[in-house]
Protein backbone atom coordinates (compact mmCIF):
# COMPACT_ATOMS: atom_id res chain seq x y z
CA UNK A 1 0.00 0.00 0.00
CA UNK A 2 2.62 2.69 0.87
CA UNK A 3 4.92 1.76 -1.96
CA UNK A 4 1.57 2.19 -4.44
CA UNK A 5 0.94 5.23 -2.55
CA UNK A 6 5.15 6.70 -2.98
CA UNK A 7 4.82 5.45 -6.55
CA UNK A 8 1.83 7.61 -7.64
CA UNK A 9 2.77 10.58 -5.83
CA UNK A 10 6.08 10.02 -7.82
CA UNK A 11 3.92 10.19 -10.72
CA UNK A 12 2.22 12.95 -9.92
CA UNK A 13 5.77 14.83 -9.48
CA UNK A 14 6.88 13.29 -13.04
CA UNK A 15 3.59 15.27 -14.27
CA UNK A 16 4.14 18.78 -12.64
CA UNK A 17 7.41 18.57 -13.90
CA UNK A 18 6.82 18.03 -17.12
CA UNK A 19 3.93 20.84 -17.11
CA UNK A 20 6.22 23.50 -15.86
CA UNK A 21 8.63 22.31 -18.72
CA UNK A 22 5.62 23.33 -21.57
CA UNK A 23 4.74 26.00 -19.78
CA UNK A 24 5.94 29.89 -20.29
CA UNK A 25 3.56 31.59 -17.99
CA UNK A 26 6.18 32.26 -14.91
CA UNK A 27 3.69 32.54 -12.22
CA UNK A 28 2.26 29.11 -13.07
CA UNK A 29 5.53 28.04 -13.34
CA UNK A 30 5.95 29.38 -9.58
CA UNK A 31 2.70 27.86 -8.66
CA UNK A 32 3.31 24.04 -9.72
CA UNK A 33 7.20 24.72 -8.44
CA UNK A 34 5.16 24.80 -5.02
CA UNK A 35 2.69 22.30 -5.29
CA UNK A 36 5.70 19.73 -6.44
CA UNK A 37 6.99 20.67 -3.27
CA UNK A 38 4.25 19.89 -1.61
CA UNK A 39 3.96 16.78 -3.48
CA UNK A 40 7.65 15.66 -2.27
CA UNK A 41 6.42 16.75 1.46
CA UNK A 42 3.66 13.94 0.94
CA UNK A 43 6.26 11.06 -0.05
CA UNK A 44 8.39 11.96 2.51
CA UNK A 45 5.35 11.90 5.20
CA UNK A 46 4.67 8.48 3.20
CA UNK A 47 8.25 7.29 3.98
CA UNK A 48 8.16 8.21 7.99
CA UNK A 49 10.45 11.23 7.49
CA UNK A 50 7.92 13.73 9.17
CA UNK A 51 10.64 15.82 10.24
CA UNK A 52 11.99 16.44 6.76
CA UNK A 53 8.23 16.76 5.35
CA UNK A 54 7.45 19.57 7.80
CA UNK A 55 10.72 21.37 6.45
CA UNK A 56 10.17 21.05 2.96
CA UNK A 57 6.79 21.95 3.34
CA UNK A 58 7.24 25.06 4.77
CA UNK A 59 10.69 26.26 3.13
CA UNK A 60 9.45 24.45 -0.47
CA UNK A 61 5.70 25.26 -1.08
CA UNK A 62 5.89 27.90 1.37
CA UNK A 63 8.34 30.94 1.47
CA UNK A 64 10.23 29.92 -1.85
CA UNK A 65 6.80 30.00 -3.34
CA UNK A 66 6.41 33.86 -2.02
CA UNK A 67 9.82 34.95 -2.79
CA UNK A 68 9.67 33.88 -6.31
CA UNK A 69 6.65 35.44 -7.07
CA UNK A 70 8.51 38.51 -4.94
CA UNK A 71 11.15 38.41 -7.62
CA UNK A 72 8.40 37.73 -10.61
CA UNK A 73 7.27 41.33 -9.38
CA UNK A 74 11.05 42.32 -10.10
CA UNK A 75 11.29 40.96 -13.19
CA UNK A 76 8.92 39.69 -15.89
CA UNK A 77 6.27 37.45 -16.19
CA UNK A 78 6.98 35.89 -19.27
CA UNK A 79 9.92 33.32 -20.25
CA UNK A 80 12.09 34.09 -23.27
CA UNK A 81 11.85 31.88 -25.90
CA UNK A 82 15.21 30.70 -27.16
CA UNK A 83 15.90 30.76 -30.58
CA UNK A 84 18.54 27.95 -30.23
CA UNK A 85 17.83 24.46 -31.10
CA UNK A 86 18.12 22.47 -27.04
CA UNK A 87 20.14 19.24 -28.58
CA UNK A 88 22.94 19.65 -26.64
CA UNK A 89 21.46 20.52 -23.64
CA UNK A 90 18.86 17.56 -24.10
CA UNK A 91 22.26 15.15 -24.95
CA UNK A 92 23.91 16.16 -21.66
CA UNK A 93 20.32 15.86 -19.54
CA UNK A 94 19.68 12.44 -20.63
CA UNK A 95 23.33 11.30 -20.07
CA UNK A 96 23.74 12.40 -16.81
CA UNK A 97 20.35 10.77 -15.58
CA UNK A 98 21.34 7.37 -17.27
CA UNK A 99 24.76 7.42 -15.62
CA UNK A 100 22.52 8.62 -12.05
CA UNK A 101 19.99 5.59 -13.18
CA UNK A 102 23.23 3.51 -13.54
CA UNK A 103 24.48 4.82 -9.94
CA UNK A 104 21.45 3.90 -8.44
CA UNK A 105 21.68 0.16 -9.12
CA UNK A 106 24.78 -0.37 -6.88
CA UNK A 107 22.80 0.71 -4.14
CA UNK A 108 21.56 -1.24 -1.02
CA UNK A 109 17.90 -1.52 -1.52
CA UNK A 110 15.32 1.11 0.00
CA UNK A 111 14.66 0.28 3.76
CA UNK A 112 17.05 -2.49 3.41
CA UNK A 113 18.55 -3.60 7.40
CA UNK A 114 21.68 -4.45 6.29
CA UNK A 115 23.01 -1.35 3.98
CA UNK A 116 25.69 0.07 5.87
CA UNK A 117 23.50 3.43 6.34
CA UNK A 118 21.67 1.46 9.05
CA UNK A 119 24.89 -0.74 10.52
CA UNK A 120 26.92 2.60 11.45
CA UNK A 121 26.53 5.18 13.89
CA UNK A 122 22.08 4.68 13.25
CA UNK A 123 21.69 1.69 15.92
CA UNK A 124 23.95 3.28 18.53
CA UNK A 125 22.13 6.69 18.52
CA UNK A 126 18.89 4.74 18.64
CA UNK A 127 19.74 2.49 21.30
CA UNK A 128 21.67 5.50 23.15
CA UNK A 129 19.68 7.93 22.62
CA UNK A 130 17.04 7.71 25.43
CA UNK A 131 19.53 7.18 28.14
CA UNK A 132 22.02 9.84 27.22
CA UNK A 133 19.60 13.08 26.22
CA UNK A 134 16.29 12.08 27.41
CA UNK A 135 15.09 13.73 24.16
CA UNK A 136 12.28 11.78 22.93
CA UNK A 137 12.68 12.51 19.41
CA UNK A 138 15.49 11.09 17.61
CA UNK A 139 15.47 13.51 15.06
CA UNK A 140 15.98 16.14 17.44
CA UNK A 141 18.78 14.41 19.78
CA UNK A 142 20.62 13.62 16.50
CA UNK A 143 20.67 17.10 15.05
CA UNK A 144 21.11 18.80 18.06
CA UNK A 145 23.23 16.77 20.60
CA UNK A 146 24.87 14.24 18.39
CA UNK A 147 25.61 16.04 15.20
CA UNK A 148 25.70 19.31 16.96
CA UNK A 149 28.77 20.69 14.97
CA UNK A 150 26.76 20.15 11.61
CA UNK A 151 23.73 22.30 12.47
CA UNK A 152 25.44 25.11 14.00
CA UNK A 153 27.71 25.64 10.41
CA UNK A 154 23.68 24.58 8.81
CA UNK A 155 22.78 27.88 10.85
CA UNK A 156 25.86 29.50 9.91
CA UNK A 157 25.30 29.01 6.33
CA UNK A 158 21.73 30.48 6.83
CA UNK A 159 23.35 33.46 8.39
CA UNK A 160 25.54 33.99 5.69
CA UNK A 161 22.75 33.64 2.98
CA UNK A 162 20.99 36.54 4.86
CA UNK A 163 24.03 38.70 4.58
CA UNK A 164 24.94 37.82 1.00
CA UNK A 165 21.31 38.39 -0.45
CA UNK A 166 21.62 41.98 2.04
CA UNK A 167 24.85 42.85 0.09
CA UNK A 168 23.66 41.87 -3.22
CA UNK A 169 20.17 43.37 -3.17
CA UNK A 170 20.45 45.58 -0.41
CA UNK A 171 21.98 48.39 -2.94
CA UNK A 172 18.94 48.57 -5.12
CA UNK A 173 16.48 49.25 -2.50
CA UNK A 174 18.27 52.24 -1.05
CA UNK A 175 18.63 53.46 -3.93
CA UNK A 176 14.96 53.22 -4.83
CA UNK A 177 14.31 55.03 -1.21
CA UNK A 178 16.71 57.91 -2.52
CA UNK A 179 14.01 58.15 -5.32
CA UNK A 180 11.24 58.28 -3.13
CA UNK A 181 13.13 60.82 -0.39
CA UNK B 1 -4.61 46.34 -0.93
CA UNK B 2 -7.45 48.14 0.81
CA UNK B 3 -9.93 46.74 -0.69
CA UNK B 4 -9.08 42.73 -0.13
CA UNK B 5 -11.81 42.97 3.21
CA UNK B 6 -12.52 39.26 3.26
CA UNK B 7 -8.49 38.75 2.56
CA UNK B 8 -7.41 40.70 5.70
CA UNK B 9 -10.06 39.32 8.13
CA UNK B 10 -8.75 36.15 7.45
CA UNK B 11 -5.01 37.08 7.61
CA UNK B 12 -5.88 38.60 11.21
CA UNK B 13 -7.72 35.80 12.35
CA UNK B 14 -4.98 33.19 11.00
CA UNK B 15 -1.79 35.23 12.19
CA UNK B 16 -2.17 34.59 15.95
CA UNK B 17 -2.62 30.66 15.12
CA UNK B 18 0.18 30.48 12.94
CA UNK B 19 2.41 32.45 15.34
CA UNK B 20 1.60 30.24 18.19
CA UNK B 21 1.74 27.03 15.85
CA UNK B 22 5.34 28.45 15.27
CA UNK B 23 6.20 28.47 19.47
CA UNK B 24 4.50 25.38 19.29
CA UNK B 25 6.54 23.70 16.35
CA UNK B 26 9.67 24.97 18.39
CA UNK B 27 9.29 24.13 21.54
CA UNK B 28 7.54 20.76 21.11
CA UNK B 29 10.61 20.00 18.56
CA UNK B 30 11.79 17.82 21.25
CA UNK B 31 8.78 15.29 21.61
CA UNK B 32 7.31 15.36 18.02
CA UNK B 33 7.97 16.43 15.06
CA UNK B 34 9.61 19.93 14.57
CA UNK B 35 12.71 22.20 15.73
CA UNK B 36 13.99 25.53 15.34
CA UNK B 37 14.22 25.08 11.10
CA UNK B 38 10.57 24.55 10.99
CA UNK B 39 9.48 26.68 13.84
CA UNK B 40 11.33 29.71 12.28
CA UNK B 41 10.19 29.53 8.81
CA UNK B 42 6.32 29.18 10.60
CA UNK B 43 6.95 32.14 12.51
CA UNK B 44 8.78 33.91 9.36
CA UNK B 45 5.36 32.86 7.45
CA UNK B 46 3.17 34.80 9.81
CA UNK B 47 5.59 38.03 9.71
CA UNK B 48 5.28 37.31 5.89
CA UNK B 49 1.84 36.93 5.91
CA UNK B 50 1.45 39.98 7.28
CA UNK B 51 3.04 41.62 5.18
CA UNK B 52 2.00 40.34 1.92
CA UNK B 53 -1.83 41.23 2.90
CA UNK B 54 -1.02 44.65 4.92
CA UNK B 55 2.25 45.94 2.68
CA UNK B 56 5.40 46.01 3.53
CA UNK B 57 5.56 49.21 5.04
CA UNK B 58 2.90 48.41 7.99
CA UNK B 59 5.43 44.95 8.34
CA UNK B 60 8.49 47.35 8.68
CA UNK B 61 6.81 48.67 11.74
CA UNK B 62 5.93 45.68 13.05
CA UNK B 63 9.48 44.20 12.72
CA UNK B 64 11.98 46.98 11.77
CA UNK B 65 14.86 45.95 9.17
CA UNK B 66 17.20 47.04 11.90
CA UNK B 67 15.83 44.48 15.26
CA UNK B 68 16.05 41.62 12.34
CA UNK B 69 19.37 42.47 11.42
CA UNK B 70 20.22 41.73 15.15
CA UNK B 71 18.25 38.64 15.38
CA UNK B 72 20.12 37.20 12.90
CA UNK B 73 23.07 37.17 14.06
CA UNK B 74 21.33 36.60 17.97
CA UNK B 75 20.17 33.38 17.36
CA UNK B 76 23.71 32.44 15.53
CA UNK B 77 25.45 34.08 18.57
CA UNK B 78 22.91 32.16 20.97
CA UNK B 79 24.05 28.68 19.45
CA UNK B 80 27.28 29.37 19.47
CA UNK B 81 27.24 30.71 23.28
CA UNK B 82 26.12 27.74 24.69
CA UNK B 83 29.27 25.64 23.02
CA UNK B 84 31.66 28.40 24.59
CA UNK B 85 29.55 28.46 28.17
CA UNK B 86 29.78 24.50 27.50
CA UNK B 87 33.87 25.15 27.65
CA UNK B 88 33.67 26.97 30.40
CA UNK B 89 31.53 24.45 32.83
CA UNK B 90 34.56 22.46 32.05
CA UNK B 91 32.96 20.17 28.90
CA UNK B 92 34.06 20.20 25.27
CA UNK B 93 32.26 22.51 22.75
CA UNK B 94 28.87 21.98 22.16
CA UNK B 95 28.41 19.27 25.13
CA UNK B 96 24.99 20.31 27.12
CA UNK B 97 25.57 17.30 29.75
CA UNK B 98 27.92 19.98 31.99
CA UNK B 99 25.39 22.67 31.33
CA UNK B 100 23.09 21.25 34.56
CA UNK B 101 24.00 19.28 37.65
CA UNK B 102 21.77 16.63 36.11
CA UNK B 103 23.46 15.53 32.64
CA UNK B 104 19.95 15.06 31.13
CA UNK B 105 19.28 18.10 32.37
CA UNK B 106 21.62 19.64 31.07
CA UNK B 107 21.08 17.95 27.38
CA UNK B 108 17.69 19.27 27.68
CA UNK B 109 18.66 22.67 28.44
CA UNK B 110 21.36 23.02 25.69
CA UNK B 111 19.07 21.27 23.03
CA UNK B 112 15.88 24.02 23.79
CA UNK B 113 18.73 26.96 23.96
CA UNK B 114 20.49 26.13 20.46
CA UNK B 115 16.70 24.99 19.02
CA UNK B 116 16.11 28.58 19.88
CA UNK B 117 19.17 29.90 18.49
CA UNK B 118 18.59 28.35 15.09
CA UNK B 119 14.94 29.58 15.24
CA UNK B 120 16.00 33.03 16.00
CA UNK B 121 18.34 33.00 12.84
CA UNK B 122 16.32 31.20 10.49
CA UNK B 123 12.80 33.30 11.16
CA UNK B 124 15.07 36.97 11.09
CA UNK B 125 16.78 35.99 7.69
CA UNK B 126 13.34 34.37 6.07
CA UNK B 127 11.81 38.28 6.91
CA UNK B 128 14.97 39.73 6.13
CA UNK B 129 14.69 37.74 2.23
CA UNK B 130 11.23 39.35 2.02
CA UNK B 131 12.48 42.53 2.62
CA UNK B 132 15.04 42.19 -0.34
CA UNK B 133 12.15 40.38 -2.49
CA UNK B 134 9.13 42.45 -2.02
CA UNK B 135 10.64 46.32 -1.67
Amino acid sequence: MSHFLTIVLLGFLAITGIAILRMRELFAVVMLSGLYSLISAAIFVSLDAVDVAFTEAAVGAGLTTILMLGTLALTTGEQKTSNRAPLIPLIIVVLTGAALVYGTLDMPHFGDPDAPVQRHVAPRYLQASASETGIPNVVTSVLASYRGYDTLGEVAVIFTAGVGVMALLGRGRRRKREEEG
Amino acid sequence: MQHHLVLRVIAKLLLPLILVFGLYVQFHGDYGPGGGFQAGVIFAAGFILYGVVFGVRSLRTVAPPAAIHICMAAGLLLFAGVGVVALALGGNYLDYSVLAADPLQGQHLGIVLIELGVGITVAAVMVRLFYAFAS
